[in-house]
């Protein structure tokens, strides 16, 4: 996993809530067996229309968010389907951060595990971000270490994420190598159990 | 004796491998069940790193997701027959027992875990499955995981979690007849919303649930997550013990009276602490369909779908007209009015041999309305088969059901059972979400009895009345 402490980058602000899993990758790309690959297909049915080609009504097809690499979201983003293809899409797409009220629990971890770095801000705050960010070149900087968002128009905000997350992402580390620096205990557990 | 606990700490505490501060615990997996969706990576990121499948018998594979529910012998599309080969050769290579299609015992997930046996209460269940939670109606832990937990179970049969809050969903009072175990759970969700179980496992408890079959009480834990919640549970009880009794996987004889005594004392102890609280009264529960897209967007079948104007917020607005739009619904509008095309009966959520019984006694001698197409693909090989014994497989079809093999099929239709854009579909299934059933695909949530009743008329009707008008 690549690690990630501070990022800065462009900003595209989704302002809608309950954004499932089934939106960031629909079901029939989910066949492949491959990791990579994925971000063509993000937000495949709000992105194209019936004949594949870009729907112009949809924000992230303009100009003004190409390169975008932060998002910012409603409340409860990625809830639904467990299905790992979606930060996988994301990522791939280019989104390194995801900002949001609130994130379904599966998907929020899912992001840890794949160096994206999920940030809960309040409400208040992200309806700031999600105006600030219809301005072309709107950018942000997440800094994990400070566990702080910031522009340079004076927009601060900080955020909170479990202590063992942030070394995760920060580290970039393999999450089964760490666990097997335990094995001896989990050897141990199946030994007094059985 | 300690505090009195609840079930979730019960299992938690049994389940501690390992425990450091400002950590999450290492939690011991008693089973992990998988697929061919969310695995294939998982296995590619064990050979990649020279790791093998800590411990096979405790890993369990099916294939469910993207099956043919027709005309098995051949898989058309390459890209899904190369998915269900590389589950295929997964096994093989890390020698996890497999249902394959052409297993008797194939089927959804979180309908053979429970058949065969393998669920049982106390035990943590993970799968890279979101609907997990099914197996929670047994009083075990089990939650969905995205496919780097996956492939860290099969490395460690291990996971860190931190401690789950818990919440007590108390469903006083009981259901009218002909209210069902889905209506009770979609009327839940409505009043609470899709977020109100979100950091916590749900214990659903009171008289309602105490009076609920076994395939009832997964009904309910099946769409925990439908309220946010990664898992949901019912401490077990006599029900769940005779249920499992003589299942192949359960303990048998002397061993399996042992296993539940053990069982039985996992139950929440009176005067245990939850950190959150939630009360319904199931009597005033109705008959429910889902009018919008998502499950919590839902009505008793009397009701009229909402109008933006009864919005309390801009962005409730927001989401009222987004809804209605992509519903093709217009603000104020009796459910009951509205025509379907489709009609599916199935998914992890209500396709065992209860929910095919109830349906069927709906169907039985009448004919689908003109210009609907309706299924019923059972949950599993085995549900299929005890179906037809009882002759329901010819009720469905003379009514004009197809009649298919075990599957997830149109609950997510990544196979070919999709609903076309534009067409509506009464679904037994767990999500209404855009696109879930096809792109355009406008979905709405009922019971097995309120879909077969839909295929009748056309449209929704009371379940009710349908039984005192139609006999
Ligand atoms: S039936 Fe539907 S909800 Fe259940 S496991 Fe299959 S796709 Fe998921």
């Amino acid at each position: 996993m690549i690690p990630i402490r501070q990022h800065e980058g462009l900003v595209y602000p989704l302002n809608r809530s309950n954004i499932d899993t089934d939106q960031i990758i629909p079901k029939q790309f989910l066949k492949r067996i491959e990791r990579q690959g994925f971000g063509q297909f993000l937000f495949y049915n709000w992105r194209f229309d019936e004949n594949e080609q870009p729907r112009v009504d949809f924000s992230l097809n303009e100009d003004r968010y190409q390169g975008a690499t932060i998002m910012v979201a409603g409340e409860n983003f990625g809830c639904g389907s467990s299905r790992e293809h979606a930060p996988w899409a994301l990522q791939d797409y280019g989104f390194l951060v995801i900002i949001a009220p609130s994130f379904a629990d599966i998907f929020y971890s899912n992001c840890s595990k794949n160096g994206i770095l999920p940030i809960r801000l309040k409400e208040t705050e992200v309806q700031q971000l999600m105006k600030k960010a219809e301005t072309p070149g709107y950018r942000l900087t997440a800094d994990l270490e400070a566990q702080r968002v910031y522009d340079n128009e004076g927009f601060e905000a900080s955020f909170e994420i479990t202590s063992y997350m942030r070394e995760m992402l920060l580290n970039g580390w393999d999450e089964i190598s760490v666990t097997l620096t335990h094995e001896d205990k989990i050897t141990q557990f199946e030994q007094q159990r059985s | 004796m300690g505090d009195p606990q609840t079930i979730v700490e019960k299992i938690w505490n049994k389940h501690i491998v390992h425990q450091e501060e400002n950590k999450p615990d290492l939690l011991y997996i008693d089973l992990h069940l998988v697929h061919e969706v969310t695995s294939p990576q998982a296995f590619e990121g064990l050979r990649m790193k020279g790791r093998t499948v800590r411990s096979p018998e405790r890993t369990f594979a099916t294939m469910d997701h993207n099956v043919p529910t027709i005309a098995r012998h051949f898989i058309s599309d390459p890209v899904s027959r190369k998915q269900m080969e590389t589950l295929y050769e997964n096994c093989q290579e890390f020698n996890i027992p497999l249902t394959d299609i052409h297993h008797p015992d194939q089927g959804i997930v979180h309908v053979i875990g429970p058949e065969l046996g393998l669920t049982q209460p106390g035990k943590t269940i993970v799968c890279g499955d979101s609907h997990t939670s099914t197996h929670g109606a047994f009083g075990a832990l089990a939650f969905g995981i995205g496919t780097s937990e996956v492939e860290h179970v099969l490395a460690t049969q291990s996971i860190w979690q931190a401690k789950p809050k818990t919440m007590n969903v108390k469903v006083n009072g009981t259901l009218a007849p002909s209210i069902t175990a889905k209506d009770l759970i979609l009327a839940i969700i409505g009043k609470f919303g899709v977020r109100f179980g979100t950091g916590h496992v749900l214990e659903y408890t009171g008289e309602a649930i105490r009076g609920l079959s076994m395939e009832e009480r997964m009904t309910i834990c099946n769409m925990s997550i439908e309220a946010g919640a990664r898992a949901g549970l019912i401490s077990p009880d006599d029900t769940t013990i005779e249920y499992i009794r003589g299942r192949r996987h359960a303990p048998q004889g002397e061993e399996f009276e042992k296993a539940a005594a053990s069982w039985k004392a996992l139950a929440t102890d009176p005067d245990a602490v939850y950190d959150a609280a939630v009360e319904i009264d199931a009597s005033e529960v109705e008959p429910q369909v889902t009018w919008g897209i998502n499950p919590g967007m839902c009505l008793p079948v009397s009701g009229n779908v909402p109008s933006p104007d009864s919005a309390k917020t801009g962005a409730e607005r927001e989401e009222i007209e987004r809804a209605l739009e992509y519903m093709g619904l217009e603000a104020n509008q009796p459910i009951s009015s509205v025509p379907i095309q489709h009609v599916f009966i199935g998914s992890c959520t209500n396709s065992r041999l209860s929910d095919l019984e109830r349906a069927a006694k709906i169907i039985e001698g009448k004919t689908v309305h003109e210009g609907v197409r309706a299924m019923v693909v059972p949950g599993s090989q085995s549900v299929k088969s005890a179906a037809e014994e009882k002759g329901l497989d010819k009720i469905f079809t003379a009514a004009g059901f197809e009649w298919r093999d075990a599957g997830c099929s149109m609950c997510l239709a990544m196979n070919d059972d999709i609903v076309p854009p534009g067409e509506r579909c009464a679904s037994t299934s767990n999500r209404n979400f855009e696109g879930r059933q096809g792109n355009g695909a406008r979905t709405h949530l009922v019971a097995p009895e309120m879909a077969a009743a839909a295929a009748v008329e056309g449209h929704f009707v009371d379940v009710r009345s349908f039984f005192t008008s139609a006999v």
